[in-house]
Order: C-alpha cells, then structure tokens, then sequence
C-alpha cells in the first residue's frame, strides 16, 4: 500500500509499484490535465510537481512517490489563479493546449526556484518542454510577465 | 423566406442544447446560384443546415461549432464572427461542439478554409437572428420597425429608449416570419464589435487548467484500454502470436486480431494484436511481453537511402511536363550563365502532442464515439466500414485536439476503438504511444528536385525547367499513383509566379512504400523550398541583392492564371475570378518585410539574412530569417519577420499565433525533421531521434506583419506560414557561410 497525497487530499494506491504515476493520475484519478506525450521523458507533457518541484510524471513509477506531496494543474491554484496561468491567459499562450499543463507547471516550478529567471535560465528549465504549435514565444514573454519583468504590454 | 436560413426545432439537436421557447435558426452554405439551379424537391433535399444558433430565455446564446478545434482558434473566430453579427455579448455565448453530421455540409478542418469557406454564412446567420430579435421587439411595442435597434444583446427602441433583452425576446422572434436574406442587413466593418479585434479563445481558461477534454482525456463508464501491436513495416502479416506471457500482467484481460488492412490503405486501420487491459499502463505492458511475428510484405525493399538516389536520379531525366511556356532550350541556348541544382527533402512525421485516441462503444448495431478528429464525417464512413453498419449510424463526439497538423484527418485509429469494442462488448479506449504516432503515420512526403536555370547577360532569369519527384498522396488511397495530383502541383510547382520567358514544370513517378499523407501545408513545404532556393542561387550568380532580384524577376503587377501554360491550376479549389493570384499582393508583402526587418541594413552590416516569399492557401506570405553560426556551428534564429496578406483579418491575434508558430514548426523541419526506413521499418520512435524544435532552437523573436487587405476574401492563416521557413533559413545559411546546401534537415550539415 502506498500514501501519497494528490493536490492536498491523501490517498492510498495498491496497484503495481511500477506503474508510472502519470496514469495513476489519469486512470484512476481522472485527473487529465497532466498529458502523455511521449513516455520517456523527452517532452514535458505529463509535468506535475513532487514535493514542490517539477517531475515527469511519465517516468516517475508509484513506488517513489510513497510519502510524497503530488501537485497536479488541477491543483496549482484553486481557480487558475496562479500568476503563471493569469501570465499564460493574459498572452494567449495557448494554441491547441495541450502541452501547456506541462509548461505551467515547469515554469512554475522555475518561478519557485528563480522569482525572476534570465532568458537563459528560462530557456534552460523550458527547453524539456515540446509544443508542437510553437508557442515558445509566448511562453517566454508570459514567464517573464508572472515574474515582474515584463508589463502585460504584448510585443 | 431565405434560400440559406431556415428556422430549426429544439429535435434536431441530438442534445438538449436549447430549452423550450429558443429563437433557433440554422444557416447553411449552399451558394445561391446552386439554389437556383436546382428543382424544389433538391432544394428541399439539399436543405440540411450547417451551422446553428439559438438563444434561450435566459438570454444565454448558444452556437454550435461545427469546426475541429486543434489551435488555430477557429472554435472561436467562426462563432466570434456570429455573434458579432448578433449583436451579441460575447460573455453570454456557449459553444456546443457538433457531432459529425452531413447537415453540417463539410465539417473536414483542413486546409486552412474555415474562415474562408464560413465567414459570410456566419455573418447572415447572425445578421438574420439580429433582425428577428428586432422584428419582435418592434411587434411587442407596435412601433415602426426602423426605429429598433438592437445593441450589446439587447434590442433598443431610439425614440423612447426602452429596452428588452434577447432572452426576453427569444421566444417572440421565434414566432417572427423568416426574413429573406435579400433584405438582411449586414454590418459595416466601422460597426464590428469582435472581428478585426478579436476575443479570448472560449478554451483558454479550460487550457491553464487542466480541464480542456481531449480525445486521449475521454473516460466512459466501464471503459477498457487497448493498446495495438502492429506488423513493423506495412503491408506485413501476422505470422503467429503468443499472449502466454501476457496473461501474468496484472490488470490483462484479452488479446484480439484485427484483420491487416489491404492496400490502398485509405483510412482502414492498420490491423495487429491487441491487448485489452483495465488501464493504459497494464495494456503497454501486456503488450510488451506480447511475441508476434510478421511476414515483412513487399515494403521490406524500402531504404531511405537507395529511395533517395533514385528520387534524385528520377529528377536528372525529362518527365511529365505539367507546365511550359516559351521555348525551354531556345532559352537555354542563348544564355550568359546557367546554374543547374538538385535539392531533397526527407519524409516528415506529423507527430502532434496528442497522439491519436479514441474511445467507442459498440451497443446495439450502432456505434458512439468520442475522438480528437479533424473530420467526424470521415470517422463516421470509416468507422461504419470497420464494423459494417451505416454511417448515419456512428455519432462521433469531437473533443479538441491535441494537435493535429493533418494526422487527424485520418480516422484509422477511431476505427480500431470501435472493431474493438464490437469484439470485447465494452466500451474501448485506443490510445497510441508515440512510438507507434511516429512508426505509423500518414508522412509528409520525401521529395527531389531538379532545376536548371538561364542568366542572360544582365542577370534576368530567361528559361527556368524544374522537376519534381515525390510519392504522391494519392497511392495511399489507390494504391498506385505514382505521380502528383493537380492539387499537389498547383502547391508552388505550376504557381511559380516569376515572369520567365521559358518555363517548364515536369514532374516524375516514385512509388510509395508506406502511407503518405498530408501535413501542415502539404507540397507548398519542399516545393518552396526548392524554388525559393534556387532563385536565391540564381540572384547570387547574378550578383544581385536576393530581395531586389526576387522582385525584378516577379515582374510587373498582373494576374496569374497560367492558362494555356497549365493544363490545371487548381487555386486551392477556389475559382481564380474570386481569388486571383495577384502579384502586386505578393510584391507588396516582400517589400513590407523587407522593410521591417531592415532587410537592407542587415545585408550592408552583413548580417546572415535569408528571405523567401511564397503564396498557398491563398495568402501571401514574405518573410526574412536572421541567424547566428557559433564557432561550433550551432544555428540560432534570432529574428524572424513575416508579412502576410491574408485579405480581411478577422481574428488578428489567433492569425499572428499561427505565423509564429509556423515559424517554429517550419524552422524544425529546416532544422531537425527526418524520417527515415531500413527494410521498410521506420527507424525514428520517438522525440530523442524524431527531433522537433524546442524553445532552445526554435526563433527567438518571430514578428508578424499584417498586411489587411479589406478589399479581398479572407484566406488561409494555419498553414501559409510554413512554407517560406526552410528557404528563408538555408538562404541566410548561405549568407552566412557561403555554402549552399540542398537538403533538408540542416542537421545532417556541417556548418563551419
């Protein structure tokens, strides 16, 4: 039996230790805000924070995240109010959305860690992050708004 | 009564979308002179509507989409422009997305037409709604009829200044006769509250949440999970199978066949062993431990690299000519200098975020399904075909879309969700990995071109001959084409629009050995990138700026039409009388690019600036790359400028994000993009070898240029954007270099 906790409420899972959490999240949950987009790691789709900070939930197995605090998109803020996804809103990030749970949740992450990110290190921590429609434009300039660099003004 | 919109009752709507007492009033697209053209009982016939809106008492408006929302906004531009036309309060307008349903006329969300094909019946349908919200107030009132008006959801009377909602109004204008649409008055631009401005998009908020529904997000009660083996190199059988291991993983119900599919491929499902399981985890594992074994099929032949040589060789010998004018090798005899290239493009995946998914249940002869799907019809035909019941009865539900870029026009996998669910009795969830997105799709097409170009003594351009080789798309569908479509070379092969003395266009056979499709701006992408390379080479060679010489050599302001020069142009299926190919448009995008991106500055402080312009999808695009080489040559797109004309913009944020990201997704196919087979097994997986651009090598800065043309008909904004990125960049890579490379991916080069 495993503990965890999932956007503030505890749960127990007794299913297979390897299986990654992202489905945990998803099947069982029904928490689909967190996406499958490749299953190695390699795109950022299925980006959740564990303790606080960001990890691919996709390759992150049940086992390891006994005890631990899982925070999902569905959980970064009670109504969206987080200052990335007012950021992300106000620039009209998102195309086909559907890559951008994983983005949020990433440059919250990074926002946590560094209040206001170079466009280095905001290109470091987002490069693991793929969006296919291309909206990394939009995700710097919205990152750099939630951080106070930037007024709303758009380019 | 109108010929285009008719009043409709709360039973067509397969939901409760409306409660009783709504105005609803279904518009539809037929144009009008094909009303008048057919006997009354076609008319009748023919009289499905499209598009609905209704307003309910509560003063809610609710329109029904009948678009595939994958990104370029057009959920909300189409219904955007309704309730512009409404007078309505955006805050107040539900979208309810439509099922797949001819009354709709053609829902396929494809080939950057939506707003082209939709605007003006959008318009009329909200314009006539307005109009009987009037009509009925000015009844309820007894005043004249030209002193209402109606305004921010309501109707006012301008002498008294009393008001009544259009909730209030609803079931009053219901009752109204239906004007005719001769007499409905549209709005004039000075009037529009949203289009030219635009709104959020009605799933933004959804989107920076977590709830947006996508096909792969779709969970219905009693819901079992597949997850499909497939025989690696198409065309292949399966030869025999063990599930022994299988059954010891946890959460494994069954395996099922599914019959191989049969060339042509068309939107069949490919066929395989699946393992159905009690959650997507316990069916990828199953399928792990699943040992089939394949006979290969006559595709095993397929190398990339020997496919390639003789693409190539292909293109070095006289084929079919699609386009001539003048006299090739009189041009050719008399010139000062001939330049001769030969460029290659690799087969591309689609690779959308989302990879394609789809729930079905199978209950009672008939099917439901819940999928990310640029055409339900489609998956309704389809579908039907794979379990042998009739269209009208698959009801396909369209989730948004993960992305799409023309992977999900093809319904395969819907029809593997629902053979399956007919066979387990369940309902059944078809969720593809990556792996098998990128090993299984429908490629953008591989390419090689051959030109030879004349110089006279002032440099101009004299004679110019081209080929192009590639496997069309129609051999997925007959299996046997072998060369381009008059849709493929009217895609930047016949519409080279330079004024050349001598011209000619051929095009060769290739045969293709796995299933080509169509991908974000089709045969525009390697064949932009072949004529804009090979005009930039020509400009060198005459020692000219490349911009100057681009313009010199489009000519004076005229129209294209190619006649006697082409035996078809198709113009995208539009008649050229409605949308010609103007070359002052074109000459007027290149010059705002040029300017804006200080393209003339750039050049004399000598900066790597590489330009390209080109027309598809009816619009004009012109843009300039600026790029830096590091000393271990590794390229960087600082800049990007794009002027487009596009005609009327409606939705001027929604058409700039899709020029910036065109340049995102066009500089990884520059940069990054190749799909490649050995043996016929596609050798790419997944994003660690299947490279798409990333925030570290995508542009920086991409700036759009709209250039409104309120004169026109609005035309393409999804997919034109793509096609001047991978010219634009190796023509800067030249710059930059002095090294002119002529294959796509420029990850395969040396740089310094």
């Amino acid at each position: 039996m495993i503990q965890l906790k999932v956007n503030g409420a505890t749960r127990q899972y007794d299913g297979e230790g390897e299986m990654p959490l992202l489905w945990y999240l998803r099947d069982q949950l029904q928490l689909t805000g967190s996406k499958f987009g490749c299953g190695m790691g390699l795109c950022g789709a299925c980006t959740v924070h564990v303790n606080g900070e960001a990890a691919r939930s996709c390759l992150t197995p049940m086992s390891a995240v006994a005890g631990k605090e899982i925070t999902t998109i569905e959980g970064l803020s009670a109504n969206g109010e987080h200052p990335v996804q007012k950021a992300w809103e106000h620039v009209q990030v998102p195309q086909c959305g559907y890559c951008q749970s994983g983005q949020i949740m990433q440059a919250a992450a990074l926002l946590k860690e560094k209040p206001k990110p170079t466009d280095h290190e905001i290109e470091l921590a987002m490069s693991g992050n793929i969006c296919r429609c291309g909206t990394y434009q939009r995700i710097r300039q919205a990152i750099k708004i939630a951080s106070g660099q930037k007024t709303g003004v758009t380019a | 009564m109108s010929d285009r919109i008719q009043l409709a009752s709360r039973r067509d709507f397969l939901t409760a979308v409306f409660s009783a007492g709504s105005l609803i009033l279904g518009a539809r697209l037929v144009p009008a002179e094909q009303i008048t053209a057919a006997s009354d009982d076609v008319k009748k016939a023919t009289w499905s509507p499209n598009i609905w809106i209704g307003i309910n008492s509560d003063g809610s408006v609710v329109i029904v989409s009948h678009r595939s929302e994958m990104g370029t906004g057009i959920r909300t531009s189409l219904p955007m422009v309704l309730a512009d036309e409404l007078e309505a309060d955006w805050t107040r307008v539900r979208l309810q997305q439509a099922i797949g349903s001819d009354k709709y006329g053609s829902q396929d969300t494809d080939g950057s037409c939506s707003i082209r094909d939709f605007y003006e019946t959008m318009r009329e349908a909200g314009a006539t709604a307005r109009a009987m919200l009037v009509n009925a107030a000015a009844g309820q009132w007894s005043v004249p009829l030209d002193e209402c008006f109606a305004r921010n959801h309501e109707v006012v009377h301008k002498n008294s200044g009393r008001k009544a909602g259009y909730g209030q109004l609803a079931s009053a204008a219901a009752k109204q006769p239906l004007p005719h649409n001769s007499t409905i008055q549209l709005k004039k631009p000075s009037e529009f509250r949203y289009i030219g401005k635009g709104v959020p998009g009605y799933d933004l908020k959804n989107m920076c949440t977590g709830h947006a529904v996508y096909g792969f997000d779709v969970q219905v009660p009693g819901m079992v999970y597949a997850s499909i083996e497939r025989a690696p190199v198409i065309g292949g059988t399966l030869k025999s199978f063990d599930d022994s291991q299988v059954k010891a993983v946890k959460g494994f119900q069954q395996t099922i066949v599914i019959e191989q599919a049969k060339p042509p491929y068309g939107f069949q499902p490919l066929g395989g062993v699946a393992v159905i399981a009690d959650n997507t985890w316990a069916a990828a594992e199953g399928r792990k431990k699943l040992k089939a074994e394949w006979e290969s099929g006559p595709n095993a032949i397929f190398q990339t690299a020997t496919y390639k040589r003789d693409l190539i060789e292909t293109a070095s010998k006289p084929q079919k000519v699609v386009r001539k004018s003048g006299d090739i090798d009189q041009g050719f005899k008399g010139a000062a200098k001939v330049v001769e290239a030969t460029y290659y493009t690799p087969l591309l995946a689609h690779a959308p975020m989302e990879p394609p998914a789809a729930v079905a249940v199978w209950r009672d002869g008939k099917v439901e399904t819940w999928t990310a799907t640029q055409s339900p019809q489609d998956v309704q035909k389809t579908v039907a075909q794979a379990v042998g019941i009739k269209p009208e009865d698959v009801i396909c539900h369209v989730t948004l879309l993960g992305g799409a870029f023309g992977r999900k026009s093809k319904p395969d996998y819907v029809a593997e969700a629902a053979i399956l669910s007919k066979k387990v009795g369940k309902p059944v969830k078809i969720a593809w990995t990556r792996e098998e997105d990128i090993r299984f799709d429908y490629y953008h097409s591989t390419s090689a071109m051959y030109f030879k170009g004349a110089l006279d003594a002032s440099g101009k351009p004299v004679a110019w001959l081209q080929r192009s080789v590639f496997p069309p798309i129609g051999s997925t569908f007959d299996g046997k084409s072998e060369y381009g479509d008059d849709g493929e070379m009217s895609m930047g092969w016949i519409d080279v629009p330079f004024e050349i003395p001598n011209f000619r266009a051929e095009n060769g056979p290739a045969k293709a050995h796995v299933r080509i499709g169509w991908l974000r701006s089709v045969a525009n992408v390697y064949h932009a990138f072949g004529v804009q390379s090979f005009i930039d080479e020509l400009a060198h060679a005459a020692g000219q700026d490349p911009v100057e010489y681009w313009l010199a050599s489009l000519g004076p302001a005229r129209t294209l039409d190619f006649k006697g020069q082409a035996e078809k142009w198709s113009n995208y299926g539009k008649p050229p009388a409605q949308y010609p190919y103007e070359t002052a448009r074109l000459r007027r995008v290149v010059e705002v690019v040029a300017d804006r991106s200080g393209w003339a500055n750039k050049r004399s402080s000598k900066r790597a600036v590489g330009f390209a312009a080109h027309r598809s999808f009816l619009s004009y695009v012109a843009t300039v790359v600026e790029i830096d080489i590091d000393a271990n040559g590794k390229i960087r797109i600082p800049r990007v400028d794009i002027a487009v004309d596009c005609g009327p913009v409606i939705n001027p944020d929604r058409v700039k994000s899709q020029f910036e990201g065109a340049s995102v997704f066009g500089s990884g196919i520059a940069l990054l993009g190749e799909i490649t087979a050995a043996d016929g097994r596609i050798e790419q997986g997944n994003f660690n070898n299947y490279l798409v651009s990333r925030m570290n090598d995508a542009p920086l800065e991409t700036h759009v240029h709209l250039v409104p043309n309120q004169d026109a008909l609005p035309t393409g904004a999804g997919e034109p954007g793509v096609p001047p990125m991978s010219p634009a960049i190796y023509n800067a890579v030249f710059a930059a270099t002095g090294k002119r490379f002529r294959e796509l991916p420029l990850k395969k080069q040396k740089l310094v």
